[in-house]
């Protein structure tokens, strides 16, 4: 038996079933970002004072580089997923919707590939 | 058959927010600041992947008025929205539904994302001074 109205079922127009996958990337971005956060702010805090080749050392050690890559891919993943919510829940015009989550993705994106090209190129040293 | 005297459901400009639905807007106000500020995290490491000179400037700027100002908002924003993330994970692994739950946990929430913003400042500036 359906559940679904037959004004449904003539639309075609169910759920697209990508909700789960979104709220779940939610949740495991929102768990490693946890300690990451907390990691990277004290971090930065610390080295707040300290001169350029101290903190150039410290951002760019191994691990830290890592962990650093880490944070900005979860960190912008999370972002762009909250943000499209938030468009979804208050942009009532499917064109201005669909036009905002796709920039604010693009632009997302553009600038996670920047920090961490940043992050690349201070553990490499170039 | 319109009357001015039906009864309205509370709307949001006459309606006094409880403390829990505070918080659950300035969660999504946060989340949104927090994209936008992610702008000065790029800044700051392509400042670092710059060099020397591009980097004292971008720390000269941080350390001004205006940059602790901008940093100190960002770090509560931060922080508040982690600790009210992990109040929102709970929430999904179904604890801390009743009323006197939550009233509790919100202020446990900002608590913490009060002494987290107070402990990352004095990091700040007691590690800061030897350096």
């Amino acid at each position: 038996m359906s559940l679904r109205t037959p004004l449904g079922e003539a639309k075609g127009l169910g759920s697209a079933k990508e909700g789960l996958h979104h709220w779940w990337a939610q949740r495991v971005t929102a768990v490693a970002l946890i300690p990451l956060t907390i990691w990277f702010a004290f971090k930065v805090a610390v080295l707040s004072l300290s001169d350029y080749q101290t903190v150039l050392e410290s951002i760019g050690s191994p691990w830290s580089a890592a962990l650093i890559v880490s944070l900005i891919v979860a960190a912008f993943y999370h972002a762009a997923l909250g943000m499209q919510v938030i468009y979804e829940d208050y942009i009532g015009n499917k064109a201005a919707r669909i036009v905002s989550i796709m920039g604010t993705n693009l632009l997302l994106f553009l600038l996670a590939t920047a920090a961490i090209i940043a992050v690349v190129r201070i553990a490499l040293g170039g | 058959m319109s009357s001015n005297n039906r009864p309205l459901s509370p709307h949001l400009d006459i309606y006094k927010l409880p403390l829990s639905a505070l918080l659950s807007i300035v969660h999504r106000g946060t989340g949104a600041f927090l994209t936008f500020g992610s702008i000065v995290l790029v800044w700051w490491l392509m400042a670092l992947a710059g060099g020397e000179e591009a980097f004292m400037s971008a720390q000269s700027f941080m350390g001004s008025f205006i940059g602790r100002l901008i940093l100190f908002g960002w770090s509560f924003a931060l922080f508040f929205h982690l600790a009210n993330g992990i109040r929102h994970l709970f929430w999904d692994a179904g604890y801390g539904f009743e009323k006197d739950e939550v009233e509790k946990s919100s202020f446990i929430v900002l608590g913490t994302a009060g002494l987290l913003t107070l402990f990352v400042w004095v990091a700040a500036f007691s590690f800061g001074v030897g350096a």
